[in-house]
Formats: C-alpha cells, sequence, structure tokens
C-alpha cells in the first residue's frame, strides 16, 4: 500500500480559525456599511473608507468561502444544511431573510433613508460611470459583488464539476459584463442604459412605447439596443431553447438565476417539493405572463391610439410594483433563507415561462437517467432548487422533461449513484422508455422513436 | 366476505416494490404493508445522509404518505411475532392476529455479529435500520472517537458519516486491502488511498477482539490482534449483515438455511408464504450469483417478479446481467457484469486508472472469444443499457474500446478519459490495435455544430 502521510483527525465542522478570520473581516466590512446609512464617517475619510469596506467584504467573504470548502476533498459538500441554523430556517435564516428584505422593502420605496449608504458608493460610481451613485448603482453593485464573491466560493465548492465551473464562471462573467459593466459603461459614454442579458418578458421596459422613443432619439446605438431586444426573444432564444433548453438563459445568462446559484447556494434545498406548491407554480407563472403580454399590448395600443393613456399606464405601474418590485425582488430575493432561492424564477418570471413553454414542448433537452440505478435516496429532489421532485422520475427510470427544470445540473452531481445526466443530443435518438426489471435488454432496447417531449409525461403524481 | 388480503412483512426497497408492483397488476386485491422500524417506507440506502445532514429523514420517505393512500396500500407500523401456517395468520407484538391470503416475507437483514465480548454494550451497534441510526446519533452527541470494523460498503458509509461530525475514526480492515474480498487490488488501493484523504485512520490486518467498557457501563475502548488499545466512545460493528429471520426459527413448516430458504420464483416451504430480499436464501442458486443477494437492486428486481407471479403470470427469477453501485466518499463505483479481484480460468483484465484524479476503468474479457464479461469503473459514469448491451451480445472488448464514448454518462465538460485508456490498450497489444471512433462530442457547442451540419 501507498501509504501517505495523512492526519487522523478529522476537519473541525465547526468555524476554525481561517473561517473565523474571514467572517470577522466580513463583519467588520458590513459594519462600516452599515455605518455609512448613518453617515458617520467624516467626509475626508469616507472615499479611502469606502475601499478598505470593499475590500474586507470581499476579501472576508472570499477567506471565509474558500476555507469552508478547501477543509475536505472535492465532493459533494453539503454537511450539516439540515442543522445549520443560517441554512436550516433557524434564527440567523430568519434574521438574514428579514434584513434583506427590509433593505429591499427601503431601497424601492423609502430610497431617502438609505442615501448616506448611497453616498458612500460615489468612488466606485465615479471609477465606472463618472458620476456619482444612486440608488440603483448601489444596488446594482451589491448584487454584483454578491455573485462575484459567492460565485467563487461556489466554484470553489463544486470543485469536482467541470459542469458547475464553468457555468458558474459564465454566470459571474454575465452578471459583473453584461448586467452591471455594460450598462454603466454605456451611460458613462451618453447612450441609452443597457443590459444584454435582458429583454422582453422579463424586462420588460425595453419593449414600452417611452423607451422606444429614447432609443430611436440615441440613433444607430438605441437602433442597436431595440433590434437586440427584438432578436433575442423572437429568434435567439427559441432556437438556443430548442436545442439547450432553459438552462442556456436562467442557469447560464440571467442575473436573478446568477444570484440564487452564488449568493443563495446554501439555501436551494428549501424550495417546496409538494403537489401543491407545482399546482401553485403553474398558475401563477403563466398569470404573469398574460400580465405582461396584457400590460405591453394595452400600453402600446393606447399610446398609438391615444385612448385612455391613464388606464394603461395604471396597468404598467401595477405591474411594476406587484411583479417587478415585490415578486422579484422582495419576495423573490429577500425569502431566500425561507423560501429557497429561485421562488421568482420559478413561480413569477415570465421570462421563465416563455423558456419552460419551449422546453416543455419544443426542446431537446431531458435529464435521463441510468438504467436502474436509482437507490431513492432524495438527494437529487432535496437540491433541486425548483421544487421538482425528481425522485420520483428517477426511480421509475423515467426521462426528465420539465417545463421549470433550469438545468442547474445540481440534481446529477448530488446524485450519489450517478443516475441523472443532462442531455441535449437529437430526439429521434433518444429512447424513452422505462427501465423494466422484468425484460431482458433484447425487450428492453427495442427501438422506440418516441418524441422527447413525452418523456415527461406524468401530469400528476398517484 | 372480503378476501384476505396480501400481507407483506416488511416495508424496505423489497417489501415496497412488491406492494407496487402488485398493485399495478392486480386493481382489487387489498394489500397490507407491515413494519416495525418505520410506518412508512424509506430509502435505507440514504441514512447515512440523514446524520450528515444532507437530507431530513422525511426527504428519504421514497413516496408520500398520499401515494399509499391513493394505490389503496395500507400500512401498519408494528412488529410481527410469528406466523401461523395452519391458520393462514400472523400475529403482531400485541396479540393482534391478521389474516393473509399471501404472505410476502421481506424482512431484510442485521448487522453481523461475530460473539466480540463487549458486543451488545451501548455505544457498539451496527447501522442498518432507523432505530440504528438514532442510536448513532445518541452516541455521536458526546463521542470523540469511534472504531469500525469491517471493511465494506457500511463501514465505508460510517466513517464518512462520524468524520462529518468531527468524530475521528480508526477503521479496522481484517484483509491487506480494503474490501479485498470484492474489488481487485488496484480499485481497492484508490478507495483505501482516498479514505486517508478523508483523515481516517485507517488499519489493514488488524481485528477486533474485545470490546471494554468504561465506569459509564458503556463502550470505552477496543483490544484488537496486534495488541492495539483504541480509546473510542463508539464502535461501528460494520462486518456485513445476515437475514433478519432469527423470530421465524420456531416457525413449523418453515425451511431455513442462513436465510429463508425459496425458489426461483420466491416460494418458501410453506404454502402461500414468499420471500424477497436481503432474508431469502435460494436453495439452488442462479448460475453465478450469490445464494443470498442483499442488494438495493435485486431486492426491488424479485419483488417485481414475484408481483408477476402472484398475479398469475408465473416467472422464474431471471435478473439479467449484474450491476451495482455505491460511492465511496467521494468516489463513485459502477460495475456491470461480473468482476471478481482475480480473473476466472480463460478470461484476461485491462485496466487503466488515473490515481491523480481517482478515476478507472477495468474490463474482463474471455480470452478465446474475446467478449467483455464485466466491467468496473471508477470516478467515472457509465451506461447501464450500453453495457447491459454489450455484455450480453458477448461484444469483443477491441469493438467496446472503440465504442466506449457510447457508455459515457459523465455529466457535460467532464474530460472524456477514453483516448487515454485506448492509448493505453494500444500500448500494451501492439497487434490488436484499436482506432477511436470519432469522438462523440457532447459539448453544448458541438452539438449545435453538428446539428447545423457544419461539422460532419
Amino acid at each position: 500500500m501507498i501509504r501517505e502521510s495523512h492526519s487522523i483527525v478529522p476537519p473541525d465542522p465547526q468555524l476554525d480559525k481561517v473561517q473565523r478570520l474571514g467572517l470577522f473581516a466580513l463583519g467588520i466590512g458590513l459594519a462600516m456599511l452599515f455605518g455609512s446609512l448613518f453617515k458617520f464617517f467624516s467626509p475626508q475619510l469616507t472615499e479611502s473608507l469606502f475601499w478598505v469596506m470593499l475590500l474586507l467584504v470581499m476579501a472576508g467573504g472570499l477567506v471565509y468561502g474558500l476555507r469552508t470548502h478547501l477543509k475536505r476533498p472535492a465532493g459533494i459538500q453539503n454537511n450539516n444544511i439540515t442543522r445549520s441554523s443560517i441554512s436550516a430556517r433557524g434564527a440567523l435564516g430568519w434574521t438574514v431573510g428579514i434584513i434583506i428584505t427590509t433593505f429591499y422593502v427601503v431601497y424601492y420605496w423609502w430610497p431617502e433613508h438609505i442615501e448616506g449608504m448611497v453616498r458612500f458608493f460615489d468612488p466606485l460610481s465615479q471609477l465606472i460611470r463618472s458620476k456619482p451613485a444612486d440608488q440603483w448603482f448601489t444596488y446594482g453593485a451589491f448584487y454584483t459583488i454578491g455573485v462575484l464573491v459567492m460565485g467563487t466560493k461556489a466554484i470553489v465548492k463544486y470543485r469536482h464539476s467541470r459542469y458547475q465551473i464553468i457555468r458558474t464562471c459564465s454566470i459571474i462573467l454575465s452578471q459583473l459584463f453584461l448586467a452591471f459593466l455594460i450598462p454603466y459603461w454605456m451611460e458613462a459614454f451618453n447612450k441609452p442604459y443597457f443590459a444584454p442579458n435582458y429583454f422582453w418578458p422579463l424586462e420588460y421596459k425595453v419593449m414600452m412605447p417611452d423607451k422606444f422613443e429614447n432609443l430611436k432619439e440615441a440613433g444607430t446605438v438605441g437602433q442597436f439596443i431595440f433590434g437586440w431586444a427584438v432578436v433575442m426573444i423572437l429568434l435567439v432564444t427559441p432556437i438556443l431553447t430548442y436545442f439547450y433548453g432553459k438552462r442556456w438563459y436562467c442557469s447560464w445568462v440571467c442575473g436573478c438565476g446568477g444570484l440564487a446559484n452564488t449568493a443563495g447556494d446554501s439555501w436551494r434545498q428549501l424550495s417546496d417539493k409538494s403537489l401543491k406548491a407545482w399546482n401553485f407554480e403553474r398558475i401563477s407563472i403563466y398569470t404573469v405572463l398574460v400580465f405582461v403580454i396584457v400590460m405591453t399590448v394595452a400600453v402600446w395600443v393606447t399610446t398609438a391610439f391615444h385612448l385612455i393613456p391613464e388606464t394603461s399606464a395604471q396597468l404598467r405601474k401595477v405591474y411594476g410594483f406587484l411583479v417587478g418590485s415585490v415578486m422579484a425582488g422582495v419576495v423573490g430575493t429577500g425569502f431566500y433563507p425561507i423560501l429557497g432561492t429561485r421562488t421568482w424564477c420559478r413561480f413569477g418570471c415570465p421570462m421563465a415561462a416563455v423558456l419552460g413553454i419551449i422546453q416543455r414542448f419544443k426542446s431537446r433537452f431531458r435529464i435521463t437517467t441510468n438504467g436502474a440505478q436509482c437507490i431513492s435516496c432524495g438527494n437529487c429532489s432535496k437540491y433541486c432548487e425548483m421544487g421538482i421532485d425528481v425522485r420520483w422520475y428517477a426511480q421509475r427510470g423515467q426521462d426528465i422533461a420539465r417545463a421549470s427544470c433550469v438545468g442547474c445540473g445540481m440534481c446529477s452531481a448530488v446524485c450519489p449513484r450517478g443516475v441523472l445526466n443532462l442531455e441535449n443530443g437529437p430526439v429521434d435518438q433518444r429512447e424513452e422508455y422505462t427501465f423494466d426489471l422484468l425484460e431482458d435488454f433484447k425487450s428492453r432496447h427495442k427501438e422506440k422513436g418516441v418524441q422527447a417531449a413525452s418523456a415527461g409525461k406524468p401530469k400528476a403524481k398517484g | 366476505m372480503a378476501t384476505q388480503p396480501i400481507i407483506i412483512i416488511g416495508n424496505g426497497v423489497a417489501g415496497a416494490t412488491a406492494a407496487r408492483e402488485i398493485r399495478k397488476r392486480m386493481s382489487e386485491v387489498p394489500i397490507l404493508m407491515i413494519s416495525g422500524e418505520t410506518e412508512l417506507h424509506y430509502s435505507r440506502t440514504a441514512l447515512m445522509y440523514v446524520f450528515m445532514g444532507h437530507m431530513n429523514f422525511e426527504d428519504t420517505e421514497a413516496y408520500s404518505r398520499d401515494f399509499w393512500r391513493k394505490n389503496r396500500i395500507e400500512l401498519k407500523q408494528a412488529w410481527v411475532t410469528s406466523i401461523r401456517g395452519e391458520d393462514k395468520a400472523i400475529e403482531l407484538e400485541n396479540g393482534e392476529v391478521l389474516e393473509y391470503s399471501e404472505l410476502i416475507l421481506a424482512t431484510g437483514s442485521i448487522p453481523n455479529k461475530f460473539g466480540w465480548p463487549g458486543q451488545d454494550l451501548p455505544g457498539a451497534q451496527g447501522l442498518y435500520s432507523k432505530q440504528d441510526l438514532e442510536e448513532v446519533e445518541e452516541s455521536a452527541k458526546t463521542a470523540k472517537h469511534a472504531v469500525l470494523v469491517g471493511g465494506g460498503l457500511i463501514g465505508v458509509e460510517m466513517a464518512e458519516m462520524l468524520i462529518s461530525r468531527g468524530i475521528g475514526v480508526t477503521f479496522l480492515v481484517r484483509e491487506k486491502n480494503f474490501w479485498g474480498s470484492v474489488l481487485p487490488f488496484e480499485e481497492s488501493r484508490m478507495v483505501g488511498k482516498h479514505i486517508l484523504e478523508h483523515h481516517i485512520d485507517l488499519r489493514y490486518e488488524d481485528e477486533l477482539v474485545e470490546i471494554v467498557a468504561g465506569d459509564n457501563g458503556r463502550v470505552a475502548k477496543v483490544l484488537t490482534k496486534k495488541g492495539k488499545e483504541i480509546p473510542c466512545e463508539i464502535v461501528g460493528l460494520t462486518a456485513g449483515v445476515r437475514p433478519n429471520i432469527d423470530w421465524l426459527r420456531d416457525t413449523e413448516g418453515l425451511e431455513l438455511g442462513r436465510g429463508i430458504k425459496v425458489d426461483h420464483y420466491f416460494r418458501t416451504s410453506m404454502p402461500n408464504v414468499w420471500s424477497i430480499g436481503d432474508c431469502a436464501e435460494f436453495t439452488e442458486p442462479l448460475p453465478g450469483r450469490r445464494p443470498i443477494e442483499q442488494v438495493w437492486y435485486t431486492g426491488k428486481m424479485q419483488a417485481t417478479f414475484l408481483a408477476e407471479t402472484l398475479s398469475g403470470n408465473e416467472r422464474e427469477y431471471s435478473p439479467g446481467i449484474w450491476w451495482n453501485s455505491a460511492k465511496f466518499f467521494d468516489i463513485e463505483y459502477q460495475t456491470y457484469g461480473v468482476v471478481m479481484p482475480k480473473p476466472k480460468e480463460g478470461e484476461e483484465v485491462f485496466f487503466w486508472e488515473d490515481q491523480e484524479r481517482k478515476l478507472s476503468f477495468r474490463v474482463h474479457f474471455e480470452t478465446a472469444s474475446r467478449a467483455v464479461t464485466g466491467v468496473n469503473v471508477f470516478g467515472l459514469r457509465h451506461r447501464h443499457q450500453v453495457w447491459e448491451h454489450w455484455i450480453s451480445e458477448k461484444t469483443p472488448v477491441t469493438e467496446v474500446l472503440e465504442r466506449l464514448p457510447e457508455a459515457n454518462f459523465d455529466p457535460e465538460f467532464f474530460r472524456q478519459v477514453e483516448p487515454e485508456i485506448l492509448e493505453k490498450w494500444n500500448t500494451q497489444h501492439p497487434d490488436q490495435q484499436v482506432k477511436a471512433a470519432p469522438a462523440a462530442k457532447k459539448g453544448l457547442f458541438s452539438q449545435l455544430l453538428k446539428t447545423l451540419n457544419i461539422t460532419s
């Protein structure tokens, strides 16, 4: 036997010194941030203190995150998730949830109370777009820092899986450039705000008449932006979703998914797996889709014909409040530690609804199961952030083609028997069968040119 | 009067599958599933994840209460004490007597204990049932160190469980290699190294001699054959399991061996009494298979065959190509066909490994016909159906190697090791060169190119 020298003391499941150091730095950084709310710092010092805060938060978060996952060899690292206060709806989880929710509420509706914090971010805003910060810039900065730091943590946590590494790099870069830097660089050059990874129906504002007028005034750049939005939703979205499923967007490009899979990773298991939740999901997500379509059409029609503009403006306002702010922000993100991540993606996002319809009925994407290898352990269902009862299919040897699946790949990663795989090979090559333990291989392997879409057949459990 | 129910004793995977499969085939017959362990069937193999905090116990329940209700499968949590064959009835611990039309014994296993002094002390236990889990939960609250006895699958699971709570583990393995009765040397070496990487004090060729109690009457230390004294608060007895049949010893007319004796239709020696899963022992084992099959998958398969027979379509057990899978800490393992530690007479071996990345691939094939007979993969995921096909069809090893990417079930973007495997084969077999079939590209972009016919 080759015997390498290994300590026989197992890693401490509690926080060790390095983790504590990281958390301490993070804590000081956050305390400074909190202090900025009360304009605590003298104006001369503010700028340097801002950079110190940024360094402490990012470095502290990284030291903590990397140490946590490098303590043990590469592999699934879900130890203690069902017991830890922060990830199992304990006191810490609730505290974090309440803080984030409060933060969202104040940000959306009472921004004057956070003026101090917004001013604190002036140095960063000046650096990126040569003008002072506003509440939205500050919010974007928070969001991006969260995705960056926690994304790096996720890469280290899932370092045994190249799918997860590459995917996480994609969502980090997408958030950093497409959702944060590019839009603000555009502003710096006096061009219209443009985040290339968001388009109608998720970012409905791009398709509103007032924005259209703005873009028209902006000349070629404006035409490009409008053209981009149209091409992305009408052409690129159906094509990519046909080939790869909705994951190309939800798990690779979208910032909402990005935050869920980075900052929200330790709460992914909290999603509701019940049939009730699935039924609610189907009603709520398509209701929002209908809402956004009606609203968009109404605004255009009333603008074009100068009819009842107040009513359509009202409709837009209600949509913005209920869907844009309450569902996507306050509940969608604020309730991470309570409802799990992806609440917005699952129950509200109209873009996810469109992608889901294509995925369910006209896509090659599906999760295949490997023969009869499932041991019904339940890890796949537990760690599905979309609340899909993956095991229901896996233990029956059935492929999974559900509208809500965002293709994060975590069911495949946590499966201890290698049963699940995300696939998008040609549809006609796929065999749709339930692995029948009674049949010998010959009858199992009969040619069965069954279409992909029929794989997700079960309409309800039972 | 309504017909008496089919009663199933035991709600493990064999019992639960039997209930489901019988209901699928017979919509009217009443079914009653009894277990003393839990009310609902759960995934036994997932107990470790509950202890480690990956899942809550409810998450391991493979079917909801609602599922059983909808399928009109009645559940009862109770211990059965005896069978009265002449009355076609069973008796419960509380004295209740239930009549059956057919009785299925699926009582599973209990951990092996080999008469070690102190084996019944508090703190010494196996890990099989929910009650075992509760016991180790209790001991883990104060334990600093544990000793595991017996290097098999349950041992390695228990090691992983305990270190997840920061409890040190000494792992006593009787053999020279880890799970050497099943794994070939190289795989065993890889797993052994990986166990060390997880800070386990792995000791080969040492055995438990005695478990010594402390002042509190609980486990305090173990003495080993090599004369070592290891202080510990938990002793994991993980030297395999045996059929849970002690309660049946006095049953008149029921033939027992190590397990409940059955024929290839799962008939016991008593009329209308059947037995499946871990507790059943074939009077005549199927060729190349063990008399007692203690695996999740065989339990499921046996139950399915029995359901077919009970529904009037007699089916002799013919499970096809053997397969199994497991996970040793972070290393996944799958096997299809038969891979013994040493190749059988008339067989050859081809083996490839990457020790750094903890991957290996072993194929056994017949020297004369070149037909593949079995495969072991570590750290790689392979397709069940493809291997089943190759082995049943006696596909020559060279063809298998050429078409190896077809069996690849790894997630997208995972490094494809097939070229490295082929290279090794070609180096070792200059006279039987294998040319790689064009790589089955799995990447997103290459799929697009392929679809659009940009590349051939």
